[in-house]
């Protein structure tokens, strides 16, 4: 029997056998679990592999099926996806899925807002518990191929900035030479940073904790000179400290950071009906149709406009969709514009200026191609 | 008749009390407030120095709070501006009007406001059988356990989740929240962990080697685990195995995770009662002719249990406390709206998220009390028969 142990600890044979020896001679430690824990784990990454290759390729007809879209959201981010007092969900990423749904029913309530972690994000598009992720998340390329994701196109261009008091007299970033930066631990922020710091040569002194929301206590309340994070998030954070008149937020933005929803790979015609879906909305916005202007607009003579607004041609069919999926999206979500200014702009607490996403025809890189 | 010595010696004194004298009061140093502080704060140098060190502690830290949740809180307002000092120009404590505004997202999470009244209903329903059942003095206290452990389970669930047919539309648990979800993931935890604990704890006691192994593997792996764990597992591996239309809902999921947990550690609360049960009244049991459900019902459980009720509340209120936990998977218990409510632009200060954490603090700290309570009121009850 004493062998029996050893075999067990020492090939792992068969993942039973170590718990049943240990049993059987009345000890039980947690070392026995180490090998038949390795097992499971090897199974587990199997599972994870055929996992994400299975995913069906109907995700239209099974939406339609089903009458309700599963949108996988933040659930706690400001301007993006955040419950109101009523328990409404708000913000640019649940607009985009209230689009979708739009869309697909004319009806922008059958969404079912999912929250999800930044862990559990990808797992729970691959698996097919939801139909669309909007959670702020970065397109990056190994996540465009590693994760079988396909994004669908960037509703929100962010990227890491730095908040400083204005009485350190600091006009760029490239003047923080000497100064100590409040961050938030193990994010790709703090990696950034560091990047930053070094390509420019200069001394970095950081301080990092657990939480965004200790890490701005801290340079609140004079722990460190600046304070780090992505650009959306520091207007939301600057609202937070005890006196914002007393911070800015430099001009220099240190990483890319395209935002933008993504669905699963392998099912091209729900790849597109997400995507036209956030075209049709900076569309709108580049033709001037709002959403309280939309059934005027419908009567334009404009071809663009007619296009898009489904009163010419069948763009709607050729996607799987109504005709009137455009018009249906503006009239009950609005356009890019509209639900910018609502959830991140200046209609908002936040403030955020459009900076990089103004249209491209105002000087931003919101460009999205015809419906024709 | 001769005189005994002692008789005469009484017979020579000059003076014999025939009376009783009438009763003094102690001494004033004794009695009253000054008798008291001498006897409980003052009595050895050892406790002159405890009572100063507590004293001071208690002088630094009550003021504080009482100063941020009363003296300097803010109690109405419409936005942030009200609770910011650069506006209002004086110290700002809690922010009572963001808890305000909040407090229906805090009880109801984002249950469809005109479905609300259901869970209203819930809450009463479960008010009603928890002084049902708990209570000494109610009335058909033998009726309580079927309403609570039969009627309210499926009263609670039609109408909560919805039944169609009777004209209940169905609300997603996705969109359940707040006390509403902690009041359900704890008292599911509670009610089904104590008979599946002791059903665990007599398993691993028993002679039957299948059961016994069940037993111990069950314990031994769910204890093993951290809870954190076992809830990424249900919420993040599930799907992946199970397709998604036979997936279990993800608040279903959070439940059984919890459920298991719960009824480990239990079972071995109960093996710890058990094990103190002398050896004599099994032995005693078994000799008047009892068998083994009969002797565990009738002799062995009642005493166990009775002396377990501490570690017994002590598991309750850790499970109530461990509930919080359900947030990392996504689901919107009371610290999840109060951490999301904490977020909105529209109260972003920097008391908000005290102001926020201070009323998830009042909240664990009255339901916890009251369980301590509760279960001091029953162990005395019972202790009864051990002081005869």
């Amino acid at each position: 029997m004493a062998r029996d142990k050893r075999d067990a600890e020492e090939h792992c044979a068969c993942p039973l056998r170590g718990i049943l020896a240990t049993h059987k001679s009345g000890a039980f430690t947690t070392h026995e679990w180490g090998c038949p824990m390795k097992k499971i784990a090897s199974i587990i990454a199997l599972a994870v592999v055929f996992g994400a290759t299975s995913a069906s390729a109907q995700t239209l007809k099974t939406v339609k099926d089903r009458g309700i879209l599963n949108c996988g959201s933040n659930g706690s981010l400001a301007g993006f996806g955040l419950p109101d007092a009523q328990g409404k969900w708000a913000g640019l990423d649940v607009d985009f899925c209230r689009a979708v749904a739009a869309a697909v029913f004319g009806d922008d309530k059958k969404v079912k807002f999912v929250p999800l972690s930044a862990k559990d994000r990808f797992t729970a598009l691959q698996s097919g518990e939801v139909d669309v992720l909007a959670r702020n998340t970065t397109w990056t390329s190994s996540r465009d191929s590693q994760l079988g994701l396909n994004f669908v196109g960037v509703n929100y261009y962010d990227g890491q900035g730095f908040m400083v008091r204005t009485a350190l007299k600091v006009k760029s970033a490239l003047e923080l030479g000497d100064a100590s930066v409040c961050v938030q631990q193990g994010t790709t922020t703090e990696l950034n940073l560091a990047d930053y710091f070094r390509a420019n040569k200069m001394k970095l002194k950081t301080v990092t904790f657990a939480t965004s929301n200790e890490a701005l206590k801290a340079y609140d309340t004079g722990r460190c000179d600046a304070y780090t994070t992505d650009a959306s998030g520091l207007y939301s954070e600057r609202l937070r400290v005890a006196n914002a008149a007393e911070h800015i937020v430099l001009p220099e933005i240190i990483s890319k950071e395209p935002l933008g929803p993504a669905v699963r790979h392998g099912d091209d015609q729900w790849f597109d009906v997400a995507k036209w879906t956030l075209n049709a909305m900076i569309n709108a916005e580049e033709l001037g149709i709002t959403s309280a202007n939309v059934a005027e607009m419908a009567k334009s003579d404009n071809p663009d406009i007619k296009r898009l607004l489904g009163t010419e041609g069948n763009f709607g069919e050729q996607l799987g969709l109504p005709k009137d999926w455009a018009f249906n999206i503006i009239k009950l979500v609005g356009n890019y514009g509209e639900s910018f200014d609502r959830n991140v702009g200046s209609g908002s607490p936040l403030k955020i200026d459009r900076g990089l996403n103004k249209l491209w025809s105002k000087g931003g890189l919101q460009y999205a191609p015809p419906v024709r | 008749m001769t005189m005994s010595e002692g008789d005469l010696a009484v017979a020579q004194l000059k003076f014999v009390r025939q009376t009783t004298l009438e009763q003094q009061p102690p001494p004033k140093s004794m009695t009253g407030a000054i008798g008291w502080l001498r006897e409980n704060l003052i009595s050895t140098p050892f406790n002159v120095v405890l009572t100063i060190l507590i004293a001071l502690f208690l002088l630094w830290l009550i003021p504080g709070i009482v100063k941020f949740l009363l003296i300097d809180a803010v109690w109405t307002g419409a936005d942030r501006d009200a609770c910011r000092e650069i506006v209002q120009n004086r110290p700002i404590g809690a922010c009572w009007p963001f808890a305000w505004e909040r407090l229906s997202y805090f009880t109801y999470g984002s249950y469809p406001i005109p479905q609300r009244w259901r869970v209203d209903v819930f809450f009463a329903m479960l008010a009603i059988g928890v002084v049902w059942i708990l209570s000494l003095k109610a009335p058909r206290r033998d009726l309580a356990a079927y309403y609570c452990f039969i009627v309210l389970p499926i009263c609670s669930f039609i109408l909560l989740s919805g039944f169609e047919a009777i004209g209940l539309p169905h609300v997603d648990t996705v969109l359940w929240g707040g006390v509403l979800v902690t009041i359900v993931v704890s008292a599911v935890g509670i009610v089904v962990s104590l008979p599946i604990g002791i059903l665990l704890a007599l398993g691993r006691k028993s002679d039957m080697p299948t059961v016994k192994l069940f037993s111990v593997l069950f314990i031994e792996f769910v204890r093993g685990v951290p809870l954190v764990t076992v809830l990424f597992m249900a919420s993040v591996m599930l799907p992946l195995f199970v397709p998604e239309q036979y997936s279990p809902d993800k608040l279903l999921r959070a439940l059984i995770g919890i459920a298991m947990f719960a009824s480990a550690y239990m079972a071995e609360v109960v093996r710890a009662g058990l094990q103190a049960i002398p050896k004599g009244q099994f032995e005693g049991a078994m000799a008047v002719g009892l068998g083994y459900w009969q002797m565990m019902r009738l002799i062995i459980l009642p005493q166990a249990l009775k002396i377990t009720i501490p570690n017994i509340v002590n598991t309750y209120i850790g499970l109530f406390k461990d509930t919080t936990l359900v947030f990392i998977v996504g689901i919107f218990d009371l610290l999840h709206t109060i951490e999301v409510s904490r977020l909105d632009p529209k109260w972003a200060t920097p008391v908000t998220s005290t102001t926020g954490y201070a009323v998830a603090g009042i909240f664990y700290l009255v339901f916890c009390y009251a369980m301590s309570r509760y279960a001091r009121a029953t162990e005395a009850r019972l202790a009864k028969s051990d002081r005869r």
